[in-house]
């Protein structure tokens, strides 16, 4: 813990917009059942910036990242890209947006297709971008560069599956092919709860390298408000579908404001401050 | 130094796969806990901690097998016993369970006093009903779970209770040894503290003895247990104070498991976690040498293919590395 | 794929079943080369011909004898002649005239043939024996009369005139060798109530069956799996129809449908492809509920999302995304439909809205046959016992089969 790493938060209050949401709201179910997942949620996030949004589960994080991703219709609401109406109503809209918004989700072994190569995975990611005329030499070259830029050796990783690699390694993939796309806006939904302790600082940090190289947004979605802290510029905090309480990620954590906030960190164990039991009552109903 | 509770000496199990390949996962760990103390069991996902677990109850189904090792409760080995004796004599009383799921393994048409029925009757086949309820409800009150709940199904309660629900039955008998196996991962962070916080009154009214603690969360692990110790594919790698583990860990493993710690505290922005690069060793063939050795930044020649050496400091202190301690805070120093 | 395949291939249940279905095959390709014509040419003019091998008597007295002296010939021609039922009535007339049988045995035939010799009067009348049975008793005397009597028989040529000349005497120790006689037919299995040979027909009839079952299957495998895929990945108002269409099927009970359409098609225009084709469109229902159902749970994997980001087409992450993960399961569910189209073919042709009858045989037709004629309450066992066992044999390995794929592709089914 020598290096330490003067990583005060910029402030990004003036950078351009990137993607926002006014009253982005969607239920579930009808009638006496219907449920907000998303109530009603506005947020900015700019140039460059990167976002977390803390929840724990059934908070609605997780919906909330399928309708910025296009891959969920909003009940109300509206999203801005770029500043404008998104606009995702045909095929055609679609495939634009989101060659402009990609992500990287929880499972790492359930987002690889089984039965293709790691090569057609990478491959694919080039084919996107309009390289599909490029030589064969080239496209090796542009996949070779994106492995290492996440550690891997693509030499050993050709004509090799997904799934024989190991969850941290698969996670890592999936960075090397945002590195190919080099979108605008990257979603990361808890890219690290199903990998260890010791490659998730390695994803961590790379996904910063990723965000400081080409000036992308990053979007993370977790329920760890201590990794949120580590890695966020700003953090915006969801309770029942609603953000209670968003901002800069030292105010936020450090000096929280929502009771739900605080409570949230209260709870988490940590090793510095003593963790008080004496908050949470036993008798107290769930 | 008080009573020991439960010793274990030189265990080994493994596990068979089903193209009968034999997998070591639990290969020559030894350690002991005190009465009235608490052991945490750290380390990543496939190095051995929840097969350490299951191997602990003394109790083998396949694919899992037993090898060789003792397993001392309170000066009885039980690593010799027949299943049907460990399971009517051991269960229960002498050592309960409690795996990351447990709160799913409630049958749902079924009501809770019928769980704790069946634990208590397992025991004591001829306690009258009346008697039961009467010791399920104290229970229950003193550990702050409401008295109603032993007439719901598990599906009227939320996770949380759920799963403090099933730690209250499984512990009605007041076992010795308490293991546990992430029983609070699975839940947000209010009703996993409610999880500890239930867990610490059990252990300081002394209804459980001991604890075995196993989780991949280290802070949880910091704020729970007296003692932790370090798992790297199915060997312990270090062993100390929970304080000693996480501030000043010796082994090249554990200073970087402990240097990837991410707690919401001041500081924490700032700092450069560790990574450790690679994957763990496959346990069908374990290395010759260190099992880290792969792994390690300090790694010699020699640690490749040399016995590793358990060093001992004699207060509980321990650590498998055949580097010495100064050698090794000279190295942590440059980075 | 390579090792999928593999691991199929070392399932002991998929190899037996596997085994057993090639065998068939086989016999369907290779016993028509060696006994090739017309499996429904009536050779035989009388119904049910027992299984056996026939020589043909005309040719066998107009070939080159040798005399061979058996010293057991003898007993042996009246072992055949005397039934069980003859022993057993001789011993009734011994009983009747009160002959002294004690420890007599019954598969005695020279001490029987003594007794009855000695003591047969056919002018005696037992006391409450039925004329009819005293005829019986006349007849059978003649009959072993005559075997004794004898030693020669007579071939005779007979004129326009009606005079027999004499063409060859044949005494009881001619023998002829089969390999010089000209006319010698097997039949295995007999032949059924048209004069048919079975065997030949049954080898036809499997490899009929197997291509209505492969037809059936496909029929229904390809239906079922398109909507199916449709329904789970489109879902909304797509699913909606499809699942209203695949409930109404399910309500129906397949197999009234099966009737009312194959009676409505007319005996006419029912040829096999075309009954094939009709059971296909009848059981396709279970295959599209549950590829619907594995296809929703896969809709909302990862790499069904990112394939999405990716810009690929509804067709293409059908295509690739989706049913290589549900492949191995349709290759099952195509497995159990064919077994299913062939039994269904079965209960069909059993009922007589099968195939029409004139072109090619079928395993249900030829139950059909053999049920017609009353085969099996006259014991003609070789017109329906052999296509029974042929049926459970071509289900009972394409179920082994499919036992063996499950429990490669389920591990947790194991033990």
């Amino acid at each position: 813990m020598s290096e330490m790493r003067t990583r005060t938060v910029k402030d990004y209050s003036n950078a351009p917009l990137c993607l926002s949401g006014r009253g982005v709201t969607r239920a579930f179910g009808l009638g006496e059942k219907r449920k907000l997942a998303v109530d009603h949620v506005d947020f900015d996030f700019h140039e460059g910036e990167f976002v977390s949004i803390v929840g724990e589960s059934g908070s609605g994080k997780t919906t909330l990242s399928k309708m910025l991703l296009g891959l969920l219709n909003l009940t109300e609401g509206q999203i801005l890209f770029q500043g404008k109406p998104r606009d995702i109503s045909t095929g055609r809209k679609q495939r634009e947006y989101w060659k402009g918004i990609q992500a990287i989700f929880q499972d790492p072994f359930s987002s690889f297709n089984v039965f293709h190569k790691i090569d057609s995975v990478l491959l694919d990611c080039i084919h996107m971008r309009g390289g599909r005329h490029l030589s064969k030499e080239k496209k090796i070259e542009m996949m070779t560069e994106a492995c290492s830029f996440v550690n891997l050796k693509f030499a050993e990783l050709t004509n090799k599956y997904p799934f024989e690699l190991s969850g941290g390694q698969m996670q890592r993939l999936m960075i090397a092919r945002i590195f190919l796309l080099k979108p605008r806006i990257l979603l990361a939904d808890e890219p690290t709860s199903m990998v260890d302790a010791c490659s998730r600082a390695t994803i961590l940090d790379m996904l910063l390298d990723l965000r400081n190289e080409t000036g992308m947004t990053i979007i993370f979605i977790t329920h760890d408000i201590g990794l949120a802290y580590y890695i966020s510029d700003t953090v915006y905090i969801m309770e029942h579908g609603r953000f209670v309480e968003s901002g800069n990620a030292e105010e936020v954590i450090l000096n929280p404001q929502a009771e739900y906030t605080k409570r949230l960190i209260s709870d988490v164990p940590k090793i510095h401050e003593e963790w008080d039991l004496s908050t949470v009552d036993l008798l107290r109903a769930e | 130094m008080g009573k020991i509770m439960l010793e274990v000496k030189n265990l080994k199990t493994k596990y068979v796969t089903r193209f009968h390949e034999d997998v070591y996962a639990v290969d020559g760990v030894s350690f002991r806990i005190e009465e009235g103390k608490s052991l945490g069991v750290a380390g990543e996902s496939g190095c051995g901690k929840s097969t350490l677990a299951l191997s602990m109850m003394g109790y083998y189904f396949p694919p899992l097998h037993y090898i060789s090792g003792d397993i001392i409760i309170d000066g009885t080995n039980i690593s010799g016993m027949k299943p049907d004796d460990v399971r009517k004599n051991i269960l229960g009383t002498e050592i309960a369970y409690i795996p990351q799921a447990a709160m799913n393994a409630l049958n749902p048409t079924q009501r809770i006093i019928r769980f704790v029925t069946d634990v208590i009757r397992a025991h004591d086949p001829k306690a009258d009903k009346k008697e039961i309820r009467e010791r399920a409800e104290a229970r229950f009150a003193e550990l702050g779970l409401p008295r109603d709940v032993l007439d719901k199904h598990a599906v009227e309660l939320s996770g949380g209770m759920k799963q403090r629900t099933v730690i209250a039955v499984s512990t009605i008998l007041s076992p010795k040894v308490l293991i546990a196996d992430e029983p609070s991962s699975a839940l947000d962070v209010t009703s996993q503290k409610m999880v500890i916080k239930m867990m610490r009154e059990l252990m300081e009214k002394g209804y459980i003895k001991s604890m075995l603690f196993i989780t991949h969360e280290l802070p949880l692990l910091y704020n729970v247990t007296d003692d932790i110790m370090v798992m790297y594919a199915g060997q312990i790698v270090e062993k100390g104070t929970a304080r000693e583990m996480v501030f000043d860990p010796v082994h090249p493993y554990s200073h970087g498991l402990m240097g990837s710690i991410l707690v919401p505290e001041e500081g924490t922005r700032g700092s450069k976690l560790t990574a450790i690069p690679g994957t763990p060793p496959n346990l069908k063939k374990p290395p010759q040498g260190c099992r880290f050795a792969e792994r390690c930044k300090f790694a010699r020649p020699e640690c490749r293919y040399q016995a590793i050496p358990e060093t001992d400091f004699g207060d509980g202190r321990m650590y498998r590395c055949l580097l010495g301690v100064d050698q090794l805070k000279e190295e942590y120093s440059h980075e | 794929m390579k090792n999928t395949l593999r691991q199929v291939f070392h399932a002991p249940k998929f190899v037996t079943g596997f085994v057993i279905f090639v065998l068939i095959l086989l016999t369907m390709f290779i016993y028509p080369l060696v006994n090739p014509g017309n499996p429904l040419e009536m050779i035989g003019v009388g119904t049910f011909a027992k299984p056996g091998i026939y020589v043909s008597m005309y040719d066998a007295t107009n070939t080159s004898m040798e005399t061979l002296r058996l010293p057991d010939a003898d007993d042996k021609r009246l072992d055949k002649l005397l039934s069980q039922t003859d022993r057993v009535s001789m011993i009734d007339w011994f009983d009747a005239t009160g002959v002294d049988i004690t420890g007599l045995d019954l598969s005695d035939t020279d001490t029987l043939l003594t007794l009855w010799n000695a003591n047969y009067d056919p002018t005696v009348k037992p006391k409450g024996m039925t004329q009819a049975k005293r005829n019986y008793f006349k007849r059978l005397d003649a009959s072993i009369k005559q075997i004794n009597a004898s030693d020669t028989l007579i071939v005779s040529d007979q004129a326009e005139d009606g005079t027999l000349t004499e063409v060859r005497t044949i005494s009881k120790t001619d023998y002829v060798n089969t390999s010089q006689v000209a006319n010698v037919k097997a039949l295995p299995l007999g032949t059924d109530n048209f004069g048919r040979d079975v065997l030949k027909e049954l080898v036809s009839a499997a490899g009929t069956s197997i291509q209505i079952g492969l037809i059936a299957g496909a029929v229904a495998t390809l239906i079922g799996l398109t909507l199916g895929l449709l329904a789970g990945y489109v879902g909304g108002t797509c699913d909606d129809i499809i699942m209203f269409i695949t409930n109404i099927f399910t309500v129906i009970p397949g197999f009234v449908l099966l009737i009312l359409i194959s009676y409505s098609i007319g005996q006419e225009q029912r040829g096999a492809s075309v009954v094939a084709a009709v059971i296909g469109l009848t059981s396709w229902t279970w295959t599209a509920r549950s590829v619907r159902s594995q296809v929703i749970s896969l809709r909302n994997r990862d790499h069904v999302n990112l394939s999405k980001l990716s810009g690929h087409s509804l067709v293409r992450i059908i295509l690739t995304d989706i049913l290589p993960y549900i492949a191995s399961y349709v290759v099952m569910a195509f497995i159990l439909q064919v077994s299913s189209g062939i039994l269904s073919e079965a209960q069909l042709s059993l009922l007589g809205l099968g195939p029409k009858t004139t072109e090619v045989p079928t395993l249900g037709l030829m139950m059909n046959w053999a049920m017609l004629y009353s085969a099996h309450t006259n014991g003609s066992w070789w017109a329906y016992f052999p296509v029974i066992l042929t049926i459970t044999l071509i289900s009972f390995s394409l179920n082994l089969m499919n036992t063996g794929l499950d429990q490669v592709f389920n591990p947790t089914l194991r033990d």
